[in-house]
């Protein structure tokens, strides 16, 4: 088992469904950070078998709205002085704007540049949302 | 308040808004001559992506008939699109030489997107297969002008009730007057979404497979065409499009005061037959369209005050 040291002060993104670690790691834009980050994957864990987790030594900004459509499931913790200071439970975002694509070929936002649509969550258990042009539910 | 409004879907006015234009276009309808005048002046653009001619002529015979005038089109590929405008600066352009814009596309939402960038209402004339919301205030006028009011009765909505969309924003303002019951006549694979059904509330509703055995108790029979272009296989399409067939011998089991619409066109879900029928009033509700679409273009413009 590969051992990671603890963080003094930054973030854990935690109970990451396996596979999904490098996903998140991309739409953040962790590659960018110079503090140090660290992906790891299938990590044994009681509760999900296999999980991915994620550690950054730095306390950035976090845009939940993306961590929650990727993995609605995943904690975050923030670290201060080596211990717990925050813990996050992310819910699958009520409004979302500028991630989603609507796939109805009818829609108009298939013919114009209709800039960033807003999608209406409309059934969390199927995870589908609204596109405020047509109504038609996509799911995630 | 009206004035000024965009209309989009049919629920962008309140009911009270749409009782204001319901007694607004029964004035018209008693005194049509003291409003041949009333939007003089006014220049109302009708930008029509794809053809419609029933639509494009109530629209533009209601604008004359209030002494307005109009400009537009009535096919995309004469107008600048065929030069590859897109539609958010056609409307900004068109916003600046007009009062008001009506639009009709085959594109979903497309009178939504030029809601947003309109300096003028917009009034939706249709957007494909998704919202058409003054073919609900027809068929509101309708059933106002030929049962006095909109409230107390049972009607039947026959046919597709899955992706008639007229069926369901139909449904959604009427289930907010008082004492309305819903019959929802559909085969199995049409049946009426369960969204709608959930927000009806199961005590206002019932659902059959059966006309026949339904219309007597029916005060307004709705019937609307099995639409080809909805269905992924030709085969269920054949199977479901002759469902239902409205003709003399049904209507017989019916209520004397029964009245029978259609949004039209009907392909063969109402036999010729049933044209001579007094209670067939499918027709009509095409001159009601005219009046309220009267009386939802001054409104917006302004000048639907009482004279």
């Amino acid at each position: 088992m590969i051992n990671v040291s603890k963080l003094k002060k930054g973030i854990v993104i935690d109970h990451i469904k396996s596979g999904n670690g490098y996903k998140i790691f991309r739409q953040l834009g962790l590659d960018k950070l110079e503090d140090t980050v660290v992906l790891l994957k299938n990590i044994p864990s009681k509760k999900m078998q296999v999980k991915d987790l994620i550690k950054i030594e730095n306390d950035i900004y976090l845009d939940l709205t993306v961590l929650g459509l990727i993995d609605s499931g995943v904690t975050i913790n923030i670290i201060e002085n080596g211990q717990k200071k925050k813990k996050i439970k992310l819910e699958l975002p009520r409004k979302v704007y500028g991630i989603l694509k609507c796939k109805n070929p009818r829609c108009v936002s298939t013919i114009e540049n209709v800039g960033d649509i807003e999608f209406t969550l409309v059934n969390p258990a199927t995870r589908e949302y609204q596109c405020e042009y047509c109504h038609e539910n996509t799911k995630l | 308040m009206i004035k000024g409004k965009s209309l989009i879907e049919a629920n962008d006015f309140s009911l009270e808004e749409i009782d204001d234009l319901l007694d607004f276009a029964g004035k018209i309808i008693t005194r049509e001559k003291d409003y041949s005048d009333l939007c003089k002046g006014n220049l109302i653009a009708t930008l029509f992506y794809e053809p419609s001619t029933r639509t494009k002529f109530s629209f533009e015979s209601a604008i004359l008939r209030l002494g307005g005038q109009v400009i537009g089109f009535a096919d995309a590929m004469t107008s600048s699109v065929s030069k590859g405008e897109s539609l958010v600066d056609t409307i900004q352009t068109i916003s600046y030489y007009a009062d008001l814009i009506i639009i009709r596309h085959p594109k979903e939402g497309a009178p939504k997107l030029a809601s947003k960038f309109s300096k003028i209402p917009i009034i939706n004339g249709g957007d494909g297969g998704h919202q058409h919301p003054t073919q609900t205030l027809t068929d509101l006028l309708t059933i106002h002008q030929l049962k006095g009011s909109i409230s107390n009765f049972t009607i039947g909505l026959c046919g597709d009730l899955k992706f008639g969309r007229t069926t369901h924003s139909l449904a959604k303002i009427l289930l907010q007057y008082p004492g309305i019951k819903f019959v929802f006549i559909s085969p199995e694979e049409l049946r009426m979404p369960d969204y709608i059904k959930a927000e009806i509330g199961n005590n206002r509703f019932e659902e059959t497979n059966s006309l026949e055995r339904s219309i007597a108790q029916l005060d307004i029979l709705y019937m609307t065409r099995i639409q080809k272009e909805r269905f992924f296989s030709e085969e269920e399409y054949l199977r479901l499009k002759d469902s239902y067939i409205l003709d003399n011998n049904i209507m017989k089991m019916a209520k004397n005061d029964m009245i029978v619409m259609h949004p039209l066109p009907r392909v063969n879900e109402i036999a010729a037959e049933v044209d001579q029928d007094e209670r067939a009033v499918y027709f009509q509700q095409a001159k009601y369209g005219m009046y309220i679409r009267m009386a939802l273009i001054s409104k917006i413009l302004g000048k639907g005050r009482k004279l």
